[in-house]
C-alpha cells in the first residue's frame, strides 16, 4: 500500500525513529544533525546549543499546564539536556480562526510566566492563522538557544555498572492529559509535571565526566528513551519495577486506560545516567531543588544483554522494554 | 499429579490475563513443567477477519462514524498495511471511545452523520452494549447503531475442549467475564469438561494463586469450580447486567478467527432493537477472506501454538506492522510475547 503518514509517526516510538531515519536525516544530515540529541551543539563565539520543537496538545489548556508552558519548557529542557543553559527563544503561533482571543492570552500570559521562571527571553517570533479546520485552536513552535556548559553528555558515554536516576514521578503529563481528554472516565485531580528543568539540570552539571547523559522522558515516556540510551551498544538497562516513583493516582488511571506509566509522557521529568560512585551525590544534588524531590536511582547499567532494556518485576522476573510501536491506546477492558 | 516430570497446560481465556502474566513475567516463575497456555480470550483477535474488512469498508461510506475502543484501531485488514489507523489517515471519521455510551453523545452532536459503534468483548462488554441500545431507542438516537461482534465464552470453550488436539489441563477462568454472568457459569467446565477451572483476579499474587489452586486440584484427582476473586465475584453474577443483556441482545452463531462458526458462539442485537443493528441498517454482508499469507493466530488463539511458534512473529509481524491481530491488540498473546518477553 501507499505509505501515508499515519498518527503512529508522531508517537516518539518505533515509528517517529523511522520517519526520522529514512525520510528526514538522508536530506539534511549533517554532524551535528546526526546526533539526534534533544539539541544540537554548534559553533558560535562560545559553543552554543541549538533545539527546535512543536507544540500540538489537544485540549491546549489541562490541568497542569497549558501549550503556552509547554511550549517554553519542551524547548527549555530539550537544550537542558544537552548540557546548554537556555537563553533565548523564537515563538512561532499557528492560530485556527475562532480561537477565543481570552484563550490565547492566557497561553501567552503562560509562555511569559514559565520563560520567567526558566531564565529565558523569548526574542522573536511569527503568528500565522489558518482557516477554520486546518488546525486544532494553536500549534506552537519554539526554538531555543543556550550556551554550552557541560560538554560531551551522549548516550556514547555510558558503561556497565553506571546508575540511571530518574527526578521524581513517571507518568504524569500523558496521564493527566489523557484524563483531560476524557473528562468523565476517571474522575481524579491528576496534574501534569510540565515545568522547566533547567535547574534541576545545571545541579548536575558539575558532576563533570561522571554524568554520563541527560534525557527528558517526553513523549514514548521512560521505557522509550531508555531504548535510546542502549540500542546499538554493548550496554543494557536492568531496571528495578519497585523502585519507579509512580503516584498511585498515576497508577490507578493507568490501570483504567490500560497505559503503562513507563511508556506515558513526561514533561518535567529528567533521566541521568551517572557514574556509580557518584550517584548519592546526584540524587542529593536533585532532591534539594523543586521538583527534584521524589528522585531516585531506578537502574542498573549492565552489560548483561546488550541492547536492551529489562525490567525486574517485583516478583523477581525479567520482561524486556521495548520501543514504544505506536501511540498508546486505550483497550477495551 | 502423575509424576514430576508430566507437564500441566493451565490455559487463561482472557486478554487481561494475558498481558498480566506477560508483565509480571510470571511464566519465568513457575516450574518448568507447568505451561501456561493463552486461549481464545482477547476480542479482538478472535474477530473473524471477514467482519473486520467490512469494518474497514464501512468506514469510507459518507457520513459515517465509526465509534470504538482502542484495540480497534490497529487492527489489520485483509491487506498488509490495511487499518482502522489508515483510514483514518485517508479521511474516515474514527473516534476511540470508552464507552459505547459516549458514541451516542457523538451521534446527538452530529444528527448529520450515521455513528456506528463497533460492539466488540465478550460478556464483560456485552451489558454496556446493550444498555447503550436501549438508551439509543429511550432517547430516539436514529443515527446511532451497534455493529454487535460480541463472543460468548462458554460456546467457544465447548469447541475448544472437542478438538482432538485438544490437552489442557485446566482453565483460570476470566474474572472480568465472571463479574457479569457469575462463578457458577464456568460450573460446566468439571462438570462437562471433566476439568479444574479457577475464576481469576487480575493482579499477578491472584494469578499466581489461581494457579496455584489449579495444580492442587490436579494434584489431588479433582476437577472442580473455586473461585479466588471473591472480593469482585458472586456465584450469581450481576443480575441486572445479564438482564439487560439478555432483554436486547440473544445468542447467535458466530464465526471465530481460524476456528470457522462456533454454534451460539455471540450475540446479535434481537428484533426488538433492529433499527440500532448497524448490519441490518448498512445491509452487511461478511465476505470469506483468507487468512493472511503465513499468519498463525487462529493457531494462536486456540492455543495450538505459542506466538514464537508462528514463522512471521518478531521478523515480519511486528506491533509496527502487523500482519495478524494478536499483534496489535493490546491483549493480544503476539503483543504480549513481543512486548514483554526477552528469551525469543
Amino acid at each position: 500500500m501507499e505509505d501515508i503518514i499515519t498518527l503512529d509517526y508522531g508517537s516518539g516510538g518505533k515509528k517517529t525513529s523511522s520517519l526520522i531515519e529514512e525520510t528526514i536525516l538522508p536530506f539534511l544530515g549533517n554532524p551535528a544533525l546526526d546526533e539526534l540529541g534533544d539539541g544540537a551543539v554548534v559553533e558560535g563565539a562560545e559553543k552554543l546549543v541549538f533545539s527546535t520543537d512543536s507544540f500540538v496538545v489537544s485540549p491546549y489548556f489541562f490541568p497542569g499546564g497549558d501549550i503556552g508552558k509547554l511550549s517554553v519548557c519542551g524547548t527549555v529542557n530539550d537544550v537542558a539536556m544537552q548540557g546548554g543553559i537556555p537563553k533565548y527563544l523564537s515563538l512561532g503561533l499557528i492560530i485556527e480562526e475562532g480561537l477565543p482571543a481570552e484563550h490565547l492570552k492566557r497561553i501567552i500570559g503562560s509562555v511569559s510566566r514559565t520563560a520567567e521562571e526558566a531564565g529565558v527571553r523569548v526574542v522573536t517570533g511569527d503568528t500565522k492563522v489558518v482557516e477554520k479546520g486546518k488546525g486544532d485552536g494553536i500549534f506552537i513552535n519554539t526554538s531555543g538557544i543556550g550556551i554550552l556548559a557541560c560538554p560531551g553528555l551522549s548516550p556514547k558515554n555510558i558503561r556497565p555498572g553506571d546508575k540511571v536516576i530518574v527526578s521524581g514521578t513517571i507518568g504524569d503529563h500523558g496521564t493527566a492529559v489523557m484524563l483531560a481528554r476524557n473528562p468523565d472516565l476517571v474522575k481524579g485531580d491528576l496534574k501534569s509535571d510540565c515545568r522547566p528543568l533547567n535547574m534541576l539540570a545545571q545541579a548536575l552539571y558539575g558532576l563533570g565526566e561522571d554524568l554520563r547523559v541527560l534525557r527528558d522522558p517526553t513523549r514514548g515516556g521512560v521505557a522509550t528513551t531508555l531504548c535510546e540510551f542502549v540500542q546499538g551498544s554493548g550496554n543494557c538497562v536492568i531496571l528495578d519495577e519497585s523502585a519507579l516513583p509512580v503516584s498511585p493516582k498515576v497508577m490507578s488511571a493507568c490501570d483504567i486506560l490500560g497505559l503503562d506509566p513507563l511508556y506515558c509522557a513526561n514533561e518535567g521529568k529528567l533521566l541521568a545516567v551517572v557514574a556509580p560512585e557518584r550517584a548519592a551525590d546526584a540524587l542529593a544534588l536533585l532532591k534539594d531543588i523543586p521538583g527534584g524531590e521524589d528522585a531516585a536511582v531506578i537502574g542498573d547499567i549492565t552489560d548483561a544483554h546488550p541492547g536492551k532494556v529489562l525490567v525486574k518485576t517485583r516478583f523477581g522476573a525479567l520482561r524486556i522494554l521495548a520501543k514504544l510501536a505506536g501511540a498508546q491506546l486505550p483497550r477495551i477492558c | 499429579m502423575n509424576s514430576e516430570s508430566s507437564v500441566y497446560k493451565l490455559m487463561e481465556v482472557c486478554g487481561t490475563h494475558t498481558m498480566a502474566i506477560a508483565r509480571a513475567g510470571i511464566r519465568q516463575l513457575l516450574p518448568q513443567n507447568v505451561r501456561l497456555i493463552s486461549g481464545p480470550g482477547c476480542p479482538v483477535c478472535v474477530t473473524d477477519q471477514s467482519e473486520l474488512d467490512a469494518v474497514l469498508d464501512l468506514s469510507m461510506e459518507k457520513d459515517v462514524i465509526i465509534a470504538g475502543y482502542g484495540d480497534m484501531l490497529r487492527v489489520p485488514g485483509s491487506t498488509r498495511g490495511d487499518s482502522l489507523a489508515r483510514r483514518k489517515s485517508l479521511g474516515a471519521r474514527v473516534e476511540i471511545v470508552f464507552s459505547p455510551v459516549d458514541a451516542i453523545g457523538i451521534a446527538q452532536r452530529e444528527p448529520d452523520k450515521q455513528v456506528v459503534f463497533l460492539g466488540i468483548g465478550f460478556e464483560t462488554t456485552a451489558p454496556g452494549t446493550a444498555m447503550a441500545i436501549k438508551l439509543a431507542k429511550e432517547r430516539g438516537v436514529e443515527n446511532f447503531s451497534v455493529l454487535c461482534l460480541l463472543k460468548r465464552v462458554e460456546p467457544v470453550l465447548r469447541v475448544l475442549a472437542k478438538d482432538p488436539d485438544f490437552d489442557i489441563d485446566g482453565f483460570l477462568c476470566p474474572g472480568h467475564v465472571a463479574v457479569i454472568t457469575g462463578a457458577d457459569s464456568f460450573g460446566f467446565i468439571p462438570k462437562e469438561l471433566g476439568l479444574p477451572a479457577v475464576v481469576s483476579g487480575f493482579e499477578p499474587e491472584d494469578i499466581i494463586r489461581s494457579c496455584s489452586m489449579l495444580l492442587s486440584q490436579i494434584r489431588e484427582g479433582r476437577a472442580e469450580l473455586e473461585n479466588q476473586y471473591k472480593r469482585a465475584v458472586t456465584g450469581e453474577g450481576n443480575l441486572l447486567a445479564v438482564k439487560t443483556m439478555e432483554e436486547v441482545l440473544e445468542p447467535s452463531d458466530c464465526r471465530f478467527r481460524g476456528m470457522g462458526t462456533v454454534p451460539l458462539g455471540g450475540f446479535s442485537i434481537k428484533p426488538e432493537y433492529r433499527k440500532f443493528d448497524a448490519k441490518a441498517r448498512f445491509g452487511l454482508e461478511y465476505k470469506d477472506v483468507p487468512e493472511p499469507a503465513g499468519c498463525r493466530c487462529g493457531l494462536v488463539i486456540q492455543g495450538k501454538i505459542e506466538p514464537a511458534g508462528c514463522p512471521l512473529f518478531g521478523r515480519v509481524c511486528t506491533p509496527a506492522d502487523p500482519v495478524g491481530p494478536c499483534m496489535v491488540s493490546s491483549e493480544g498473546s503476539c503483543a504480549a510475547a513481543y512486548k514483554y518477553s526477552w528469551e525469543e
